[in-house]
């Protein structure tokens, strides 16, 4: 039998479909294959006997006719989003054995499309980070390896490293600032994040409620359409989430762009960007050019405001979204003399240094005297860089950047220089400012032989587009290189 | 940053060796709105229930848990907008206020900062001293009106080391009426808390119970010298009756004063009122004040209300206290002080326009005020609770009118009625209290007790005053139920008078 985990989402979604395996052959197969890669540290906690039960009862169900979005896939689960009856720690200490009662919107829309769950995947701790060093249950590592480890990105590390690894046909990431598309990016994965609103964030532990978006890590453009069908709805629990109706976005995938209008932003060609991303990028137009749509340089001046500015916005918001965690109700509690102590020291050893400084930050630019000078300035940024992309939308469609301003590096190179770290989500925090769909794609390797991606970005809802264009990407492309199995 | 151009009346300034002073007030009073579940959960708002379980996982403050804003709470508080005359504002937004404690499980409270639901607006006070003298209406501004999220209960009582915490109140929506600093007397605050009550009443958007807090006031004072320049103000937290709002302001008016006249300062803080000692002491000073680290909360999409939602809000808002009471003067012809105590309350003004439906309007009234509003009074009995309904208190004013019964017998059958022993009728019947008009009767009781006091009623001619004794010696005689128009009538024949 050929190797099953070699598999698309949608090449496996078929294969069961004609019944040549089944869930439980192909959720096997996935559960060798995690056991075997305990060296990537991309699980926090596996949950294979549940899964082999959701395989059965998979089985059963497309036995008796009954067949969902997702039926029988063995799929991860972002850490982040609360899983019923299996423990949820957000990458983080302070949640100690934390087990929630209730399950995400997103995870149950995908339990109820059939979905096979293989366990909770690693993340920076509470998605805070960009190569996924600041989980509390230790770095993930990227398979994509060059005679040291590298990181896979962050913060959704554990979902990108997890599908590069083959260990699970797609898996469910956030993106905050970048969190999805970067490590996709390091990993040689397709990761996209959808336009604000379109997935519910109840029962996802919040970093940043107004930046915060769930979408897939997959190993093709249509494979993260498929998912992002399941995945997406609107949910009344979720104030902020959309009502509108989750297109057929897999029908997408494989349309022409010709006469699709791609935007050129010539902001993004930062100082020091690396020779082979600058060659991707240009060779990323070139094949747009080629597959018949028209290439339009446009400008989105604010671009330079927009990651000072997300680095206001978003520690603010969390630095509120975490004062729950308090050692109160649930989680982690370290009790001291009296109440502020033990808030003190709960928070103080629940934390870890990112997380901490991210408050710190956070609760200084909310600050009395403070609000106006950042707070209020970040948000009026954010209007601009909004309005930037509203006037590039007169003249194109969709817009083509790099993901990310480098390759995958190496575990412990940039932790210790907060500023460098930030610097990754450079052309991804745009979208989150502006509530944009972005999506990257795998699209060369560097001089190292390591991979890159290139992003869409489209006009809120218009994920249909950015799918388009991404599937004519990734076919241009032709990106077919896997790591060596060095972990195994 | 604030102004108070009104100078209190003279007969209201506290005088010292030192001079005249006045007193400042404003309030910050919150009301529970009268919603079955809370502002942003769906969890129940009923009082009195086993700690904790009412309580959803939103309001546990459970990880990935969102708000949704109840609706029906912010219609509630539109109403309430236009009870207090206020402009509604079309855009508004809700905001975090950022402090950690055991009863805050999200560590914010979900309120509205910098744009509330409801702007200024102004009602009309009418301030009555302790003897019952209504004095001149007073204009109080209102600031603003605001939807937040109340939090839960710490109890430190249970145990000496251990606070233990019910979060059934968390998340309950309160709507924050903070006043301009209008007020000047004690009786001008607790006029103004009352008013606002009967408003909150009227309109159906919170019960006004007090003493389960659903209506509770935070009470700022500072005092100056008339018309001068203001003083630093403390705010005292969480007055939750009128006499206390009364005894709290005299207290830390007093208290300003000698601090000041002794050369000290005041501090500006926050203070609490001990009900049992009458005084207020410090719970936070200015040094410990939060910083809230207010921002708009980005759970929540800001609150844009249609015109035609408000319109037709307005449209429907109930009769208003104020209009009430006009009605009450205009139609029934009473006068100010009862128009104005009936209408202060929804619930008393309907029970008096049953018992005043087909009776004399001013009887009606002097019954239901001084009887019933005094056993209420008397007895702490909530109007609901009450054993007499308004058409009983009608029936027994029918017998008094229909000569069933004296005035003075009434009062002592309601005083029955009112500890449950039955109808009016029923009580009459039962202690037989039914008011002798035969006239036979009368004049053999009559003859009687001229006969007993001969002498007296050889005196009579001469001395006319004596009647009075006599009548009363028959009113004795028949225990009260002869009727005196007919023992006078008959008595003044016998003694040739």
């Amino acid at each position: 039998m050929t190797d099953l985990t070699k598999m698309t989402l949608s090449g496996a979604l078929d294969g069961m479909a004609k019944g040549e395996f089944s869930s439980v052959e192909l959720t096997q197969a996935h559960i060798d294959a995690c056991k075997a890669s305990t060296k990537l540290n991309a699980f926090i906690t596996d949950t294979h006997d549940l899964a082999l039960e959701q395989a059965k009862a998979s089985d059963a169900r497309r036995a008796s006719g009954t067949v969902g979005k997702l039926e029988g896939a063995p799929l991860g689960i972002k850490d982040l989003f609360c899983t019923e009856g299996v423990k949820t720690t957000a990458g983080s200490k302070i949640l100690g054995d934390f087990t929630p009662t209730y399950e995400s919107t997103v995870s149950a829309n995908m339990k109820a499309d059939g979905m096979v769950m293989l366990g909770k995947l690693n993340l920076d701790e509470f998605a805070m980070g960009s190569s996924n060093e600041t989980s509390a249950f230790g770095p993930v590592i990227n398979p994509w390896r060059k005679d040291e480890d590298l990181v896979p990105g962050g913060s959704s590390g554990g979902s990108a490293s997890a599908v590069a690894a083959d260990l699970c046909l797609g898996a469910t990431a956030t993106d905050t600032g970048g969190s999805i598309r970067q490590p996709a990016s390091f990993t040689g994965t397709v990761g996209i994040k959808p336009t604000y609103g379109r997935c519910s964030r109840w029962g996802t532990v919040a970093f940043a409620s107004s930046l915060d978006q769930a979408g897939p890590i997959a190993k093709t453009v249509k494979d993260s359409a498929i998912l992002l069908e399941s995945m997406a709805g609107y949910d009344a629990k979720d104030s902020t989430s959309i009502n509108a109706d989750v297109p057929d976005w897999s029908a997408s995938c494989g349309q022409s762009v010709k006469g699709m209008r791609i935007g050129i932003p010539k902001e993004y060609a930062i100082d020091g960007m690396p020779a082979d991303i600058q060659a991707l990028w240009d060779q990323g137009i070139e094949w747009m050019k080629a597959a018949g749509a028209e290439i339009v340089p446009i400008t989105l001046p604010h671009t330079k405001y927009a990651l000072p500015a997300y680095y206001v916005v978003a520690p603010a918001e969390a630095s509120s979204n975490l004062a729950r965690y308090d050692g109160m109700r649930y989680g982690l509690r370290v009790d001291g003399k009296d109440l502020t102590e033990t808030y003190e020291l709960t928070r103080t050893e629940g934390f870890g240094d990112e997380v901490r400084r991210r408050i710190m930050i956070g609760t200084y630019v909310l600050s009395a005297g403070y609000y106006d000078a950042y707070y209020l300035r970040a948000q009026k940024v954010r209007t601009r860089i909004v309005q930037d992309f509203e006037n590039a939308w007169e003249t194109c469609d969709a817009i083509l950047t790099p993901t990310a301003p480098s390759a995958a590096f190496a575990v412990g190179r940039k932790v210790s220089d907060p500023v460098q770290m930030y610097l990754n989500d450079i052309f991804t925090v745009t979208t989150n400012l502006a509530g944009l769909p972005g999506i990257s794609v795998p699209a060369g390797l560097d001089k190292n032989g390591l991979p890159l991606g290139l992003q869409i970005i489209g006009r809120a809802m218009d994920e249909a587009t950015v799918f388009k264009a991404a599937a004519a990407l990734e076919d241009a492309a032709g990106f077919k290189a896997k790591p060596e199995k060095w972990w195994v | 940053m604030f102004i108070a151009p009104r100078v209190a009346d003279e007969k209201d300034w506290i005088v010292t060796d030192t001079g005249p002073w006045e007193i400042i007030i404003g309030l910050e009073v919150h009301a529970q709105v009268a919603s079955k579940s809370k502002l942003f959960s769906g969890s129940a708002t009923g009082y009195g229930s086993a700690p904790n379980t009412q309580v959803s996982l939103v309001d546990a403050g459970m990880p990935g848990m969102l708000p949704v804003v109840n609706e029906f709470c912010i219609e509630q508080a539109v109403k309430t907008g236009y009870g207090l005359n206020a402009k509604i504002n079309l855009f508004s937004r809700f905001d975090r206020k950022n402090y950690f404690y055991v009863d805050l499980p999200q560590g914010y409270q979900i309120s509205q900062f910098e744009h509330p639901i409801v702007g200024e607006g102004e009602i009309e006070i009418l301030p009555i001293d302790g003897d019952g003298n209504v004095g001149e209406p007073v204009t109080v501004g209102i600031e603003r009106l605001h939807l937040e999220q109340d939090a839960g209960k710490s109890v430190h009582d249970l145990s000496p080391d251990e606070t233990y915490v019910d979060l059934n109140r968390c998340g309950v929506a309160l709507m924050e009426i903070v006043s301009k600093p209008d007020m000047r007397t004690p009786e001008e605050a607790s006029a103004y808390v009352e008013k606002l009550r009967g408003i909150v009443r009227a309109l159906g958007t919170c019960d006004g119970d007090m003493e389960k807090g659903n209506l509770r006031a935070d009470v700022n004072v500072s005092v100056r010298r008339p018309g001068g320049e203001l003083g630093t103000r403390c705010e005292i937290k969480n007055v939750n009756s009128m006499r206390f709002i009364r005894q709290a302001i005299n207290f830390e008016a007093r208290r300003h004063i000698d601090i000041i006249e002794a050369g000290g300062e005041i501090d500006q803080e926050t203070r609490l009122f001990d009900s049992v000692k009458g005084e207020t002491r410090t719970m936070r000073s200015k040094e410990d004040a939060h910083d809230y680290r207010y921002f708009p909360d980005p759970d929540l999409l800001p609150i844009k209300l249609e015109q035609s939602f408000v319109d037709k809000i307005k449209a429907n808002l109930p009769e208003m206290p104020d209009v009430r009471k006009a009605r009450f003067m205009s139609d029934y012809g009473l006068p100010e002080y009862d128009a104005r105590i009936l209408t202060s309350d929804k619930t008393k003004a309907d029970f008096y326009e049953v018992v005043a439906k087909g009776r004399d309007p001013k009887i009606a009234s002097n019954w239901t005020m001084v009887e019933f509003f005094g056993a209420l009074n008397k007895s702490g009995l909530e109007l609901e609770d009450s054993l007499v309904s308004a058409d009983a208190l009608g029936c027994l004013i029918d017998r008094i009118l229909d000569d069933t019964i004296s005035g003075k017998i009434a009062k002592g059958v309601f005083e029955k009625m009112f500890a449950g022993e039955g109808t009016a009728d029923e009580i009459i019947e039962r202690d037989g209290l039914k008011q002798v008009t035969d006239m036979g009767t009368i004049e053999a009781m009559v003859d009687k007790v001229i006969a007993d006091n001969a002498g007296q009623a050889e005196k009579a001619k001469e001395n006319p005053k004596l009647l009075g004794f006599f009548v009363g010696q028959v009113m004795k005689a028949s225990q009260g139920k002869a009727n005196p128009q007919a023992v006078n009538k008959i008595l003044r024949e016998k003694l040739g008078l």
